[in-house]
Protein backbone atom coordinates (compact mmCIF):
# COMPACT_ATOMS: atom_id res chain seq x y z
CA UNK A 1 0.00 0.00 0.00
CA UNK A 2 1.19 3.50 -0.72
CA UNK A 3 2.13 5.29 2.48
CA UNK A 4 0.65 8.62 1.38
CA UNK A 5 -3.02 7.58 1.44
CA UNK A 6 -3.25 9.05 4.91
CA UNK A 7 -0.46 10.68 6.90
CA UNK A 8 -1.32 8.58 9.94
CA UNK A 9 -1.74 5.26 8.16
CA UNK A 10 0.79 3.71 10.55
CA UNK A 11 -1.70 4.36 13.38
CA UNK A 12 -4.52 2.77 11.41
CA UNK A 13 -2.40 -0.32 10.83
CA UNK A 14 -1.91 -0.73 14.58
CA UNK A 15 -5.60 -0.15 15.36
CA UNK A 16 -6.65 -2.67 12.70
CA UNK A 17 -4.16 -5.17 14.14
CA UNK A 18 -5.76 -4.71 17.55
CA UNK A 19 -9.23 -5.27 16.07
CA UNK A 20 -8.04 -8.39 14.24
CA UNK A 21 -6.44 -9.61 17.47
CA UNK A 22 -9.88 -9.43 19.09
CA UNK A 23 -11.44 -11.21 16.08
CA UNK A 24 -8.93 -14.06 16.41
CA UNK A 25 -8.77 -14.33 20.20
CA UNK A 26 -12.23 -13.40 21.48
CA UNK A 27 -12.65 -16.86 23.00
CA UNK A 28 -9.60 -16.34 25.24
CA UNK A 29 -9.30 -14.12 28.25
CA UNK A 30 -8.36 -10.81 26.67
CA UNK A 31 -6.98 -7.94 28.70
CA UNK A 32 -7.51 -4.80 26.71
CA UNK A 33 -4.54 -3.18 28.43
CA UNK A 34 -2.35 -5.88 26.91
CA UNK A 35 -3.68 -5.15 23.43
CA UNK A 36 -3.02 -1.44 23.79
CA UNK A 37 0.53 -1.97 25.02
CA UNK A 38 1.21 -4.56 22.29
CA UNK A 39 0.01 -2.02 19.77
CA UNK A 40 2.37 0.49 21.46
CA UNK A 41 -0.38 2.84 22.55
CA UNK A 42 -1.19 4.31 25.91
CA UNK A 43 -4.52 2.95 27.13
CA UNK A 44 -6.24 6.32 26.68
CA UNK A 45 -4.83 6.87 23.17
CA UNK A 46 -5.81 3.34 22.15
CA UNK A 47 -9.37 3.70 23.41
CA UNK A 48 -9.79 7.02 21.62
CA UNK A 49 -8.42 5.79 18.28
CA UNK A 50 -10.32 2.49 18.41
CA UNK A 51 -13.57 4.31 19.09
CA UNK A 52 -12.84 6.74 16.28
CA UNK A 53 -12.24 3.87 13.83
CA UNK A 54 -15.08 1.57 14.85
CA UNK A 55 -17.60 3.77 16.64
CA UNK A 56 -17.40 1.71 19.82
CA UNK A 57 -14.91 0.91 22.58
CA UNK A 58 -12.68 -2.18 22.31
CA UNK A 59 -14.63 -3.71 25.18
CA UNK A 60 -17.97 -3.10 23.45
CA UNK A 61 -16.53 -4.56 20.25
CA UNK A 62 -15.22 -7.64 22.08
CA UNK A 63 -18.64 -8.22 23.63
CA UNK A 64 -20.32 -7.91 20.22
CA UNK A 65 -17.90 -10.39 18.66
CA UNK A 66 -18.52 -12.84 21.51
CA UNK A 67 -22.32 -12.49 21.23
CA UNK A 68 -22.11 -12.94 17.47
CA UNK A 69 -20.06 -16.14 17.93
CA UNK A 70 -22.51 -17.30 20.61
CA UNK A 71 -25.41 -16.86 18.18
CA UNK A 72 -23.68 -19.09 15.62
CA UNK A 73 -23.12 -21.84 18.23
CA UNK A 74 -26.67 -21.55 19.59
CA UNK A 75 -28.00 -21.81 16.04
CA UNK A 76 -26.10 -25.09 15.75
CA UNK A 77 -27.89 -26.33 18.88
CA UNK A 78 -25.03 -26.13 21.40
CA UNK A 79 -26.03 -25.86 25.08
CA UNK A 80 -26.14 -22.37 26.59
CA UNK A 81 -23.58 -23.23 29.30
CA UNK A 82 -21.13 -24.62 26.75
CA UNK A 83 -21.57 -21.63 24.47
CA UNK A 84 -20.97 -19.15 27.28
CA UNK A 85 -17.47 -20.45 28.05
CA UNK A 86 -16.65 -21.34 24.43
CA UNK A 87 -16.92 -17.70 23.36
CA UNK A 88 -14.94 -16.27 26.28
CA UNK A 89 -17.50 -15.22 28.88
CA UNK A 90 -16.63 -15.90 32.54
CA UNK A 91 -20.10 -16.68 33.86
CA UNK A 92 -23.49 -17.71 32.58
CA UNK A 93 -25.36 -14.84 34.35
CA UNK A 94 -23.15 -12.19 32.76
CA UNK A 95 -23.39 -13.95 29.36
CA UNK A 96 -27.18 -14.11 29.67
CA UNK A 97 -27.43 -10.46 30.72
CA UNK A 98 -25.23 -9.19 27.86
CA UNK A 99 -26.90 -11.47 25.31
CA UNK A 100 -30.35 -10.28 26.36
CA UNK A 101 -29.21 -6.66 26.28
CA UNK A 102 -28.04 -7.03 22.69
CA UNK A 103 -30.63 -9.45 21.31
CA UNK A 104 -33.70 -8.65 23.42
CA UNK A 105 -34.18 -12.33 24.36
CA UNK A 106 -32.22 -14.79 26.49
CA UNK A 107 -29.76 -17.27 24.95
CA UNK A 108 -32.18 -20.10 25.80
CA UNK A 109 -35.09 -18.34 24.08
CA UNK A 110 -32.86 -17.59 21.09
CA UNK A 111 -31.76 -21.22 20.91
CA UNK A 112 -35.33 -22.52 21.02
CA UNK A 113 -36.47 -20.05 18.37
CA UNK A 114 -33.56 -21.03 16.11
CA UNK A 115 -34.32 -24.73 16.48
CA UNK A 116 -37.93 -24.09 15.53
CA UNK A 117 -36.85 -22.03 12.53
CA UNK A 118 -34.37 -24.72 11.45
CA UNK A 119 -37.13 -27.34 11.57
CA UNK A 120 -39.41 -25.11 9.48
CA UNK A 121 -36.62 -24.45 6.97
CA UNK A 122 -36.07 -28.18 6.60
CA UNK A 123 -39.78 -28.91 6.17
CA UNK A 124 -40.87 -25.93 4.10
CA UNK A 125 -37.82 -24.09 2.74
CA UNK A 126 -39.82 -21.96 0.34
CA UNK A 127 -41.57 -20.23 3.21
CA UNK A 128 -38.26 -18.43 3.71
CA UNK A 129 -37.58 -17.46 0.10
CA UNK A 130 -39.47 -14.60 -1.56
CA UNK A 131 -41.73 -16.28 -4.08
CA UNK A 132 -40.63 -14.03 -6.94
CA UNK A 133 -37.15 -15.58 -6.74
CA UNK A 134 -38.37 -19.14 -6.22
CA UNK A 135 -40.85 -18.92 -9.06
CA UNK A 136 -38.66 -17.21 -11.63
CA UNK A 137 -35.88 -19.73 -10.98
CA UNK A 138 -38.25 -22.68 -10.99
CA UNK A 139 -37.02 -23.82 -7.57
CA UNK A 140 -40.47 -24.43 -6.11
CA UNK A 141 -41.69 -26.77 -8.83
CA UNK B 1 -45.52 3.83 -0.19
CA UNK B 2 -42.26 1.88 -0.23
CA UNK B 3 -40.66 1.94 3.20
CA UNK B 4 -37.40 0.06 2.76
CA UNK B 5 -35.29 -2.28 0.65
CA UNK B 6 -35.27 -5.75 2.21
CA UNK B 7 -33.53 -7.90 -0.45
CA UNK B 8 -31.02 -7.13 -3.18
CA UNK B 9 -29.27 -9.63 -5.46
CA UNK B 10 -25.67 -9.89 -6.51
CA UNK B 11 -24.84 -12.38 -9.26
CA UNK B 12 -21.86 -14.49 -8.26
CA UNK B 13 -19.78 -17.05 -10.10
CA UNK B 14 -19.39 -19.44 -7.16
CA UNK B 15 -21.64 -19.28 -4.11
CA UNK B 16 -19.22 -20.90 -1.67
CA UNK B 17 -16.37 -18.63 -2.70
CA UNK B 18 -18.71 -15.62 -2.54
CA UNK B 19 -19.85 -16.63 0.93
CA UNK B 20 -16.24 -16.78 2.06
CA UNK B 21 -15.58 -13.33 0.58
CA UNK B 22 -18.60 -11.59 2.10
CA UNK B 23 -18.42 -13.31 5.50
CA UNK B 24 -14.70 -13.71 6.10
CA UNK B 25 -13.30 -10.73 4.22
CA UNK B 26 -16.04 -8.11 4.49
CA UNK B 27 -17.19 -9.37 7.91
CA UNK B 28 -20.86 -9.80 6.95
CA UNK B 29 -23.27 -12.13 8.70
CA UNK B 30 -24.62 -15.11 6.83
CA UNK B 31 -28.38 -14.66 7.15
CA UNK B 32 -29.86 -17.62 5.25
CA UNK B 33 -28.43 -20.71 3.66
CA UNK B 34 -31.16 -23.01 2.42
CA UNK B 35 -30.43 -25.81 -0.04
CA UNK B 36 -32.64 -25.56 -3.09
CA UNK B 37 -30.96 -27.97 -5.45
CA UNK B 38 -27.71 -29.73 -6.15
CA UNK B 39 -24.99 -27.36 -4.91
CA UNK B 40 -27.42 -24.42 -5.13
CA UNK B 41 -28.49 -22.44 -2.07
CA UNK B 42 -30.73 -19.57 -1.18
CA UNK B 43 -27.79 -17.74 0.33
CA UNK B 44 -28.09 -14.30 1.86
CA UNK B 45 -25.65 -12.13 3.76
CA UNK B 46 -25.69 -8.66 5.23
CA UNK B 47 -23.56 -6.17 7.10
CA UNK B 48 -23.45 -6.67 10.86
CA UNK B 49 -25.66 -4.02 12.36
CA UNK B 50 -28.13 -3.87 9.48
CA UNK B 51 -30.59 -6.62 10.32
CA UNK B 52 -33.28 -5.63 7.82
CA UNK B 53 -31.28 -6.07 4.60
CA UNK B 54 -30.43 -9.38 2.96
CA UNK B 55 -28.05 -9.45 0.01
CA UNK B 56 -28.75 -12.56 -2.03
CA UNK B 57 -25.67 -14.19 -3.52
CA UNK B 58 -27.34 -15.52 -6.64
CA UNK B 59 -25.60 -18.24 -8.60
CA UNK B 60 -25.54 -17.64 -12.33
CA UNK B 61 -24.95 -21.08 -13.65
CA UNK B 62 -26.74 -23.80 -11.80
CA UNK B 63 -30.46 -24.14 -11.46
CA UNK B 64 -31.29 -20.56 -12.27
CA UNK B 65 -33.67 -18.83 -14.62
CA UNK B 66 -30.97 -18.35 -17.24
CA UNK B 67 -30.37 -20.45 -20.31
CA UNK B 68 -26.84 -21.82 -20.75
CA UNK B 69 -26.10 -19.14 -23.32
CA UNK B 70 -27.29 -16.30 -21.10
CA UNK B 71 -25.47 -17.80 -18.09
CA UNK B 72 -22.24 -17.77 -20.05
CA UNK B 73 -22.76 -14.20 -21.22
CA UNK B 74 -23.64 -13.03 -17.73
CA UNK B 75 -20.65 -14.85 -16.19
CA UNK B 76 -18.35 -13.14 -18.67
CA UNK B 77 -19.83 -9.72 -17.90
CA UNK B 78 -19.56 -10.25 -14.14
CA UNK B 79 -15.94 -11.39 -14.45
CA UNK B 80 -15.11 -8.34 -16.54
CA UNK B 81 -16.29 -6.07 -13.74
CA UNK B 82 -19.27 -4.74 -15.67
CA UNK B 83 -21.65 -4.48 -12.74
CA UNK B 84 -21.59 -2.14 -9.78
CA UNK B 85 -24.11 -3.08 -7.13
CA UNK B 86 -24.12 -0.40 -4.50
CA UNK B 87 -22.49 1.68 -1.85
CA UNK B 88 -21.41 0.39 1.53
CA UNK B 89 -20.85 2.85 4.34
CA UNK B 90 -18.29 2.52 7.09
CA UNK B 91 -17.37 4.38 10.23
CA UNK B 92 -13.75 5.01 9.24
CA UNK B 93 -12.64 4.31 5.70
CA UNK B 94 -8.92 4.18 6.38
CA UNK B 95 -9.31 1.45 9.01
CA UNK B 96 -11.72 -0.48 6.80
CA UNK B 97 -9.47 -0.08 3.75
CA UNK B 98 -6.44 -1.24 5.74
CA UNK B 99 -8.28 -4.30 7.05
CA UNK B 100 -9.75 -5.31 3.68
CA UNK B 101 -6.43 -4.82 1.86
CA UNK B 102 -4.78 -7.00 4.47
CA UNK B 103 -7.35 -9.70 3.73
CA UNK B 104 -6.66 -9.56 0.01
CA UNK B 105 -9.63 -7.51 -1.20
CA UNK B 106 -8.88 -5.90 -4.56
CA UNK B 107 -9.38 -2.13 -4.59
CA UNK B 108 -9.84 -0.24 -7.84
CA UNK B 109 -9.84 3.17 -6.13
CA UNK B 110 -7.95 4.14 -3.00
CA UNK B 111 -9.69 6.31 -0.39
CA UNK B 112 -10.25 9.66 -2.04
CA UNK B 113 -11.92 12.84 -0.81
CA UNK B 114 -15.19 13.47 -2.64
CA UNK B 115 -17.84 16.10 -2.00
CA UNK B 116 -20.01 13.53 -0.17
CA UNK B 117 -17.23 12.03 1.95
CA UNK B 118 -14.23 9.76 1.42
CA UNK B 119 -14.70 7.00 -1.13
CA UNK B 120 -12.83 3.87 -2.19
CA UNK B 121 -13.94 1.15 -4.59
CA UNK B 122 -13.39 -2.57 -4.46
CA UNK B 123 -14.37 -5.76 -6.26
CA UNK B 124 -15.84 -8.92 -4.83
CA UNK B 125 -14.38 -12.31 -5.71
CA UNK B 126 -16.62 -12.59 -8.78
CA UNK B 127 -15.81 -9.16 -10.22
CA UNK B 128 -18.78 -7.09 -9.01
CA UNK B 129 -17.70 -3.69 -7.80
CA UNK B 130 -18.85 -1.66 -4.85
CA UNK B 131 -18.23 1.78 -3.50
CA UNK B 132 -17.08 2.10 0.10
CA UNK B 133 -17.84 5.46 1.66
CA UNK B 134 -17.14 7.24 4.88
CA UNK B 135 -19.90 9.80 4.72
CA UNK B 136 -19.12 13.39 5.45
CA UNK B 137 -20.19 14.25 9.00
CA UNK B 138 -22.64 17.13 9.21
Amino acid sequence: MKEDIHPKMYLYKRIVEAKLFIDRNYAQKIELENISSEASFSKYHFLRLFKQAYGKSPHQYLTEVRISAAKRLLEKGDAVGDVCYAVGFDSIPSFTRLFKKQMGISPKQFSLAQQKTAEQKAKQPFQFIPNCFAESNGWNK
Amino acid sequence: MITKLSHASVYVLDQESARDFYVNKLGFDEKMKIPIGEDVFWLTVGPKGQSDLEITLMPINKGTMFSDEVSQQLSNLVQKGTFGFGVFECEDIYATYQEFKGKGVEFTKEPTEEFYGIEAMFKDDSGNWFSLVQAKKE
